[in-house]
């Protein structure tokens, strides 16, 4: 199970950086290019989120991003050291109708002053990018654990090799 | 890529040229720059999205900002974009609804409504 990880000083300027390795790796496990973009940006969301909360509460700790390829799935995992409750489902969909309130909640989300509507914000994003996402809050912090099915003529290469055993 | 912002006046509209990426890095770059265009009387403003690589929901968070600041003095923020990668967060957050979205700038400049 190939596996790639990055832990990365809590910095804006890594996100970018983080979006570049995914995206990268994800190419190579056989992700469609077409879905490339959705991988960038979910990235983005998960990753600028964990910056923001560990700039605010823990800022020498870095911030892992672990990609992880399976037999039909890729799978990227960003895991952050700021422990804190789940925002309640009507909060996400609260997120989702800023639509309708000429974005409140976004606006009061710039400059980084709120991070439980960014966190609402953000994982609204990535839920409606991806179709598989699961968000665990643990007592050390929250991994934010995605994955995208793999493009099966991709995997001949691989299914091919002799198996190592174990 | 990182973020280049240019602007330039057209009529009493000013238009934003943003190219390259933004996002929790670059975001307040443009932010700064709404700022300072609302600051000098600038309240129509058209935000050309044309070049922009890569925006995420830091990036809206500044747009909707900006909407807010020239809608405090009756006036507008037009975006123009059709690249679908870039559309796609809009209307997964459902600011389709709050911004006008023009595929040109001429058309951005022309619009009253």
């Amino acid at each position: 199970m190939p596996t790639v990880t990055v832990s990365f000083t809590p910095l804006p300027a890594h996100v970018r950086t983080a979006r570049f390795i995914a995206a990268s790796v994800a190419r190579r496990a056989g992700v469609p290019e077409t879905v490339l973009d959705e991988v960038r940006l979910a990235v983005s969301e998960a990753c600028s989120l964990a910056v923001r909360l560990h700039r605010a509460s823990a800022p020498e700790v870095p911030v892992e991003l672990r990609m992880v390829e399976d037999d039909k799935k890729f799978r990227i995992q960003v895991v952050d050291a700021v422990p804190r409750a789940r925002p309640t489902e009507d909060d996400v969909y609260a997120a989702l109708s800023i639509g309708d309130d000429d974005g409140v909640a976004l606006a009061s989300a710039e400059g980084a002053v709120d991070l439980q509507a960014r966190e609402r914000i953000g994982l609204a994003v990535i839920t409606g990018l991806v179709d598989e996402v699961d968000v665990e809050y643990l007592a050390n912090g929250t991994v934010v654990a995605m994955a995208w099915p793999l493009e099966l003529a991709e995997r001949e290469e691989a299914s091919s090799l002799p198996s190592m055993g174990g | 890529m990182d973020l280049s912002l240019s602007t330039r006046s057209e009529g009493d509209r000013t238009v934003v040229v943003v190219g390259g990426e933004i996002d929790v890095y670059t975001a307040p770059k443009l932010r700064e720059q709404l700022i300072d265009l609302v600051s000098a009387g600038n309240y129509h403003i058209v935000v050309d999205m044309e070049s922009v690589e890569f925006l995420d929901s830091t990036g809206l968070g500044v747009l909707v900002g900006g909407l807010k600041r020239v809608r405090a003095h009756d006036g507008s923020l037009r975006l123009v974009c059709t690249q679908e990668r870039i559309l796609k967060i809009f209307r997964i957050t459902g600011l389709t609804k709050v911004f006008p979205i023009h595929s040109s700038v001429d058309e951005a400049v022309a619009a009253t409504d």
